[in-house]
C-alpha cells in the first residue's frame, strides 16, 4: 500500500516537512513493514516552469524531419525573468527547439529551463542543435516521469489547466508529494485505505485522527433507486456472498473532462494510473476509504440488478476484453441480459462506462472474503478490489464510500445525483468480546493499567463496556480480525508499544537431551567429514528418469516417487528417492569449476511412497480431530528415511612433492560405507551387488546381518558417467542411515581381555573363482570355535600353480585363550577345524 | 696406519720412560684419528698384538720376579691410559657421526606433503547443530518431522483458515494428486503441531529443519531452506517469556551485547505475533537492526487442534532462518553459494562456523 503524504495528512497530522521516510518508521511502529519511498524529487529537479509558446516556426530539416524552433515566454508578460543561471535569459523568454508537433502559438506548455534534471539523470542546459542555440525543452509527461505518453508534449489545457505563465509546473503537478509504500498484513484490509493507515499512524504518534467517512454527508436512509436484489441461494461456508448493496445514480456527468492534477498526482504516487474522470474517481474513493466500487453506465443496464451464483455454462466478457466461462460458486452482478460483472473482482464490458456516459450507476456493495478470493484465484484475475475484499471491507462504510463518489462526480464532471437511491442487505452481527481484567496483563507481561487498555481499545475504535471482572468490547466494523481476547491483548501491547514488554526467562523442565538417532546422527555426519569427505546440500527435486536409476536396483522397473503438482521445473518434477542424483549434480559443478578430486557427501530424506497417499478430506482448524482421523493423516505421510550419500572423483590428497596421491576407487567407496557402520557399531555385510547405477563387477550389496538390504557401494556404471559427463571411474555410495540406527546395538557388553599369549597360525585355501572371500572368512571363523580371537584376508591369488577357475585365499588366524597359554596342537587343532569347515561349505583345499 | 709399527723397538717394560713414549706416542695417534675408520687402524696399532706396549707387556713374564711388580704396575697404568684415551675418542667420534647422519637427514618441512585431508561440514549443518545445543542446554528438546507433510499439519492446525490469502501467500509446494491434501512443508510448524499431540505437557522443544516455498533461486531466495522454530507450552507463559528465550539465544548466538527488538506483525498461528530484529552491531555497511525472525503467543486454535486446554495452558513460538542467519552473521553474500556445494565454500568453513 503506497500511502501520499498530503493525502495522509488530510486526516492524520504530520508534521510539516516529515519525509515519507519518517512517516514510516512511526508506522513500522504499529506494525507495518517498510517497503519502499515514492519521490519524484529524487529524479526530478527545476527549475520547470510554465510557458506560453509566443511563435513557432517550422524549419524542414535534411533529414526529412521537421523542427519547431519556439520561442517561450516563462515569466508573466511585463515581469523581468527573476531566475538567473547559464542559459537562462534575462527577457523571461527562451528561444527552445522542439521536435513535437502536438502544440500552436499561444498554448501552455511545461518548460524544463537549462539547470532542471528529469529522470534519468538527463541534465538540461543551453546546447546548439539545428543551427540554433537551444536553451531548454518543452516537456512531454513520459520526460517528466508522470506517464507513458509519449505522442507530444504536454499541453496544459489539455489536462483542464490554465495557469499563470512562470508558475512553477513542479507544484502544478503535484511533484513535490512523495509516498511512502508500507507492506500490510494479509489480517489487515483497513489498512489497504489512507482512512485505516491515517488511524494507525495517529495510534504510531499519539496525534489527532479525523476519520474520513466522518467528512461525507450521507443521507439516513435511501430508497427509490435502481432495482437491486440479492439473492445468494448457494453462500460459502453458511455466509451470504453479499449482505449489502448501495446503488446511486448520477445524472448528466461528462465523462470526458480532466481529472484534476491534486486527484492525478495522488493516484500516480499511490500506483494508479489515470484512466478516465469516473474511473479515477472510483480509485480515488477505494484509496480513501477502502471500499471498492463499481460505476455502471446506467442507460446500458436492462431490467433489475440481481446479485446471484452463476448458473452453469454462463459466460461474461470481462472489462479486459476477455470472455470467461463462469463457474457455479462465483458471484455474479446481473441484469435482465444476464451477468454484468463478477462480484467483487471485475465488471462486465457491456455496461461499461465510456466516453459517452451520461447516467452513472454507483454501486458500493459489501461481498464476502471467502467467495471473493476463490473467484478472483478461479479467474486469475487479482485486482485492487478483490484484494480488499478478500481482507475484509467495513460493512459501515460503503453508503458513505458511495456518497462520496456522487459527490466527486456532481463537483468534478457536472453530474446531479437523484435524490433516490438503493440501500439493500443486513448488517452482520457486531462483534462483541469479554475481556477478563487479569488476560492482557498474563498474556504479554505487561501489568497495563485499566486506563491503557481501555484507551487502546477505544483509540482503535472499539466500544469498551466495564463489567464484572473485565470489559465487553465490541470491535470496530472495519476490524474483522478481532475476534477473541487474544487479539485485544495484541492490540493493547502494540499499541502500548511491543518495546515496553520485560524479558523473564522461564526454566523448562529437566530435558533428555538429545535423542539417540539424533546423536547418531550427528556422529555420522561428523565422522565423514573427519575421514576427508566435504558435506554438500542438493535439492531434493529430480527427475523420473533420476529416480527410476538410482531409486531402484533392477533395470526397467519404475520407482514408485512423490510427484509434485507445481515444481519449479517439469523436468525437475518429482522428489528424490536417492541422494545421490543430487550429488552427482554437485560433483559435477565442481568437476565443471575445476576441481578434479573429490569426496563429497550427503545426508538426508528420501521420499519413498508405498500404500495410501494423504487423505481424500482434511479436518477442520481449531479442534483435536478424532483418534482414527489423525490416525489416518499419520498414515497417509509417505515414508521418508533418512539415507548418507557420498560420490568419490579424481584422488584421495593432493599432488605434491614426494607424494603420490592414491586415485578413490571401488574400495573407498566400499571402506566409506563400513566405516559408517563401525561409527555407528552396526557390522554391514558386504555380498555382489548388482545395481543399475553401478558397474556390474565393482558394486557391494550392504545388508544387516538380518538380510535386511541397506545400500549399495562400489563405481558407478561407466555409461551413466560418460552420460552426465562424469570422469571415468568415478565411484559412490549409499545407504539406509536410518536402518543403520535401528539396528545399533543399545548395550555393549564387554569382552574379557586375556593377556595370555597368542598363537598365530596362517592358512591359504583354494576355492572357486566365484566364491566369495567374505563367506569363505565366516566359514572359517565358524570353524575355528571359540579360540579364535580374529581372522584377516591377507592376500588373494590366481595365476601361475593354481588350478583355472580356481583362486587362492590366504588367511592369518589368531588364536588365544582366555584361561591359558595355547598349545601348538590345541591352535593347530582349532586351524583343522577352520579349514574343514571352509572345505564342506566350498570345496576348499588347503594350498 | 698399519696395524704394526715396524722396526720399533720393542720397549723394555721396566723402562719407565720408554713406556711412557710409547703411550703418549698411543695417546697422540688416538687423537689424531679423524674418524672412526682411522681410530679402529690406530687401536690395531697400539694395543693390537704387535703393537709395542702389548708386546712390552708379554716381556714382563721374562723378568726376574723382584721387577715383575714395578713392570705389571707400570704396564697396567700404561695400558689403563690408552684404553681410556680409546674409549674416549670412540665416545666422541661416535657422537660426531651420529650428528652428522642427523644432520644429513635434514629435510625441508616446509615442502611436506599433505597426505590427508581434512573434510568439512556444511556451514547450515553446523548452524544448526550449534543452534540446537543452545537450546539442549537450556533444558529444550529437539523434535523433527517429515518434510512431505499433510496439509492439515501444515496449515489447518496452525489456524490457517482455508482460503485465507495467508495460506496463500507460503508459496507451497503441492504433492500430486492435490486431492490427496499432502505438500512439501513451508515451514517446521507442522512438527510443533506433532510435538503437542505426541508429547507430555509442559513442552519446550526446538524444530529445526528443512523447508520449501516455490521461490525461484537467486542470490537471496532459494526454494529449499532450512530454519528452527521453537515452541513452549506451560502454564502461565507470557510474551515477556517469549522475549526473555529470545534475549538469552540471541547472547548465546551472538555474544552479550546482542539485542533483539519486537514489532507488531500477523502470523495465523500466533496472537499477539511479532516480528523479531536482532541488532547486528559489525553488520556490513554499520550497525542496524536486522529482521531475524517472527514470534509470538501461541493462537488457542492451534492449542485447540492439539487437544490442548487454552484456559489452562498457553505457550509461545518462534521461528528463524539459518541461512539468514549464517547470510548476516557469517556475512555470506549470495544464497547461492550456500546451495550449489561448492566445496570451496564447506571447505572454507572446515567442522566450524
Amino acid at each position: 500500500m503506497r500511502i501520499p503524504i498530503s493525502w495522509l495528512r488530510e486526516f492524520a497530522e504530520v508534521p510539516a516537512g516529515a519525509t515519507a521516510e519518517d512517516v514510516m518508521a512511526e508506522l513500522v511502529k504499529v506494525g507495518f513493514e517498510e517497503e519502499d519511498v515514492h519521490r519524484p524529487t529524487d529524479t526530478l529537479k527545476g527549475p520547470i516552469v510554465v510557458g506560453q509558446v509566443l511563435s513557432l516556426v517550422k524549419e524542414p530539416q535534411t533529414n526529412g524531419k521537421t523542427i519547431n524552433w519556439c520561442q517561450v515566454r516563462v515569466v508573466p508578460e511585463g515581469q523581468e525573468q527573476k531566475l538567473t543561471g547559464k542559459g537562462i535569459d534575462p527577457s523571461g523568454v527562451q528561444g527552445i527547439i522542439c521536435g513535437a508537433h502536438n502544440f500552436v502559438e499561444g498554448d501552455k506548455v511545461v518548460v524544463t529551463l537549462p539547470g532542471a534534471v528529469l529522470p534519468g539523470n538527463f541534465h538540461i542546459s543551453a546546447r546548439k542543435t539545428y543551427g540554433h542555440l537551444s536553451a531548454g525543452m518543452i516537456a512531454s509527461v513520459r520526460e517528466l516521469g508522470i506517464g507513458e505518453d509519449h505522442d507530444g508534449i504536454l499541453v496544459l489545457s489539455r489536462i483542464g489547466l490554465d495557469p499563470e505563465v512562470g508558475a512553477d509546473a513542479m507544484e502544478l503537478l503535484g511533484l513535490y508529494d512523495e509516498a511512502a509504500e508500507i507492506n500490510v498484513t494479509p489480517d489487515r484490509g483497513y489498512a489497504f485505505s489512507i482512512r485505516g493507515v491515517a488511524r494507525e499512524y495517529a495510534h504510531a504518534t499519539g496525534t489527532v485522527f479525523t476519520d474520513p467517512a466522518s467528512k461525507v454527508l450521507a443521507p439516513a436512509a435511501l430508497s427509490g433507486g435502481y432495482g437491486v436484489k440479492i439473492n445468494d441461494d448457494a453462500p460459502i461456508y453458511g455466509k451470504p456472498g453479499c449482505d449489502r448493496f448501495v446503488a446511486r445514480t448520477v445524472r448528466g456527468v461528462d465523462a470526458n473532462r480532466p481529472t484534476p492534477q491534486w486527484m492525478v498526482s495522488r493516484l500516480r504516487l499511490a500506483g494508479i494510473r489515470s484512466i478516465s474522470l469516473p474511473v479515477d474517481i472510483s480509485n480515488y474513493v477505494m484509496l480513501e476509504l477502502g471500499q471498492p466500487l463499481h460505476f455502471y453506465d446506467q442507460d446500458k443496464l436492462s431490467g433489475d440488478i440481481v446479485v446471484r451464483r452463476a448458473l452453469a455454462g454462463e459466460k461474461l466478457t470481462t472489462l479486459d476484453g476477455k470472455e470467461r466461462p463462469l463457474d457455479p460458486e462465483d458471484l455474479l452482478i446481473t441484469d435482465a441480459s444476464g451477468p454484468i460483472g463478477v462480484a467483487g473482482v471485475m465488471g462486465g464490458a457491456a455496461t461499461e462506462v465510456g466516453d459517452t456516459t451520461s447516467n452513472i450507476l454507483v454501486e458500493a456493495a459489501h461481498f464476502e472474503e471467502v467467495s471473493i478470493a476463490r473467484s478472483r484465484r478461479r479467474h486469475k484475475l487479482p485486482s485492487e478490489a478483490s484484494k480488499r475484499f478478500e481482507r475484509g471491507v467495513d460493512w459501515q462504510v460503503a453508503g458513505i464510500a458511495a456518497q462520496r463518489a456522487v459527490d466527486l462526480l456532481v463537483e468534478l464532471a457536472g453530474g446531479t445525483a437523484d435524490e433516490a437511491g438503493t440501500d439493500v442487505g443486513t448488517a452482520p452481527d457486531s462483534v462483541t468480546i469479554e475481556l477478563p481484567a487479569a488476560f492482557a496483563a498474563a498474556r504479554i507481561g505487561i501489568d497495563f493499567t485499566e486506563e491503557q487498555i481501555v484507551t487502546s481499545l477505544e483509540d482503535l475504535g472499539a466500544a469498551v463496556v466495564k463489567n464484572d471482572g473485565g470489559w465487553t468490547v465490541t470491535a470496530p466494523s472495519w476490524r474483522n480480525d478481532l475476534e477473541t481476547k487474544e487479539d485485544l491483548s495484541e492490540e493493547i501491547a502494540r499499541l502500548v508499544g511491543y518495546d515496553k514488554i520485560p524479558a523473564t526467562l522461564p526454566v523448562a523442565p529437566p530435558g533428555r537431551g538429545l535423542t539417540r538417532v539424533q546423536q547418531q546422527r550427528r556422529r555420522l555426519v561428523q565422522a565423514l567429514a573427519d575421514a576427508g569427505l566435504t558435506e554438500v546440500l542438493s535439492y531434493p527435486f529430480v527427475s523420473k528418469a533420476a529416480n527410476d536409476t538410482f531409486g531402484v536396483a533392477e533395470q526397467g522397473l519404475a520407482r514408485t516417487a512423490v510427484k509434485l503438482a507445481n515444481p519449479i521445473s517439469e523436468e525437475q518434477g518429482y522428489l528424490r528417492t536417492s541422494i545421490l542424483p543430487g550429488l552427482i549434480e554437485v560433483a559435477k559443478r565442481n568437476h565443471s569449476r575445476g576441481f578434479r578430486d573429490l569426496a563429497l557427501f550427503e545426508s538426508g530424506l528420501v521420499f519413498l511412497p508405498a500404500g495410501k497417499m494423504g487423505t481424500e478430506s482434511i479436518p477442520p482448524l481449531g479442534a483435536k480431530p478424532a483418534d482414527e482421523v489423525l490416525d489416518a493423516l499419520y498414515d497417509g505421510v509417505p515414508a521418508q528415511p533418512f539415507h548418507l550419500a557420498a560420490v568419490l572423483t579424481g584422488h584421495d590428497s593432493p599432488a605434491a612433492a614426494a607424494h603420490a596421491p592414491r586415485t578413490w576407487d571401488w574400495a573407498d567407496a566400499l571402506d566409506i560405507a563400513r566405516l559408517a557402520g563401525d561409527i555407528l557399531g552396526v557390522e554391514l555385510v558386504v555380498r555382489q551387488g548388482s545395481h543399475q547405477a553401478f558397474h556390474p563387477g565393482r558394486a557391494a550389496q550392504l545388508s544387516l546381518r538380518t538380510g535386511e538390504v541397506v545400500g549399495y557401494a562400489g563405481e558407478l556404471h561407466p555409461k551413466l558417467l560418460a552420460a552426465s559427463d562424469m570422469p571415468a571411474r568415478s565411484v559412490a555410495l549409499e545407504i539406509n542411515a536410518d536402518a543403520l540406527f535401528d539396528a545399533a546395538p543399545d548395550v555393549i557388553v564387554a569382552r574379557q581381555i586375556s593377556t595370555f599369549p597368542v598363537a598365530t597360525q596362517d592358512v591359504a585355501l583354494v576355492v572357486p573363482a566365484d566364491v566369495p572371500a567374505d563367506d569363505v572368512l565366516v566359514a572359517l571363523r565358524e570353524g575355528a570355535g571359540e579360540l579364535l580371537e580374529d581372522v584377516a584376508l591377507f592376500d588373494v591369488y590366481a595365476g601361475k600353480g593354481i588350478e583355472a577357475g580356481r583362486k587362492s585365499l590366504a588367511f592369518s588366524l589368531r588364536f588365544r585363550a582366555a584361561d591359558r597359554t595355547l598349545t601348538a596342537d590345541e591352535a593347530s587343532a582349532a586351524r583343522e577345524s577352520a579349514v574343514a569347515l571352509a572345505g564342506e561349505r566350498f570345496g576348499a583345499v588347503q594350498r | 696406519m698399519t696395524e704394526t709399527l715396524p722396526g720399533a723397538a720393542i720397549p723394555n717394560p721396566t723402562d719407565g720412560a720408554a713406556i711412557t713414549a710409547a703411550v703418549d706416542q698411543a695417546i697422540a695417534a688416538i687423537a689424531g684419528a679423524a674418524d672412526l675408520d682411522e681410530l679402529k687402524a690406530v687401536r690395531l696399532a697400539h694395543t693390537g698384538e704387535k703393537s709395542p706396549l702389548s708386546l712390552a707387556n708379554r716381556e714382563i713374564g721374562k723378568l726376574p720376579k723382584e721387577q715383575k711388580a714395578v713392570a705389571g704396575k707400570l704396564m697396567g697404568a700404561s695400558r689403563g691410559r690408552v684404553n681410556k684415551a680409546l674409549a674416549d675418542r670412540t665416545a666422541e667420534l661416535e657422537a660426531e657421526n651420529d650428528a652428522r647422519i642427523l644432520l644429513e637427514e635434514t629435510v625441508d618441512v616446509t615442502a611436506a606433503p599433505r597426505r590427508r585431508r581434512a573434510g568439512a561440514r556444511h556451514p547450515l549443518s553446523t548452524l544448526q547443530d550449534r543452534v540446537a545445543d543452545i537450546f539442549v542446554g537450556m533444558g529444550w528438546e529437539i523434535a523433527e518431522g517429515p518434510e512431505v507433510e499433510s496439509e492439515w499439519f501444515n496449515f489447518d492446525a496452525l489456524n490457517f483458515r482455508p482460503d485465507h490469502p495467508a495460506r496463500e501467500m507460503q508459496d507451497t509446494f503441492f504433492v500430486e494428486p492435490p486431492e490427496a491434501h499432502l505438500l512439501m512443508r513451508t515451514h517446521t510448524s507442522p512438527v510443533q503441531v506433532r510435538s503437542m499431540l505426541e508429547r507430555e505437557l509442559p513442552i519446550y522443544v526446538l524444530c529445526p529443519g528443512k523447508v520449501f516455498r516455490t521461490d525461484e533461486l537467486d542470490a537471496t531466495h532459494t526454494p529449499v531452506f532450512h530454519q528452527f522454530e521453537g515452541l513452549a507450552i506451560d502454564k502461565k507463559l507470557s510474551m515477556a517469556d517469549l522475549r526473555g528465550t529470545l534475549e538469552h539465544f540471541a547472547r548465546q548466538m551472538f555474544g552479550d551485547e546482542a539485542q533483539i527488538r519486537l514489532r507488531p506483525n500477523y502470523f495465523p498461528f500466533t496472537e499477539p505475533s511479532a516480528e523479531l530484529d536482532i541488532f547486528h552491531p559489525g553488520a556490513k555497511g554499520g550497525p542496524r537492526w536486522i529482521e531475524w525472525g517472527g514470534c509470538g503467543m501461541v493462537n488457542p486454535n492451534v492449542l485447540r487442534a492439539a487437544g490442548i486446554d487454552p484456559d489452562v495452558y498457553s505457550g509461545f513460538a518462534f521461528g528463524m532462518g539459518i541461512e539468514r542467519t549464517l547470510m548476516f552473521r557469517n556475512e555470506v553474500g549470495d544464497m547461492r553459494d550456500m546451495i550449489e556445494g561448492d566445496v570451496r565454500f564447506s571447505e572454507h568453513f572446515g567442522m566450524e562456523i
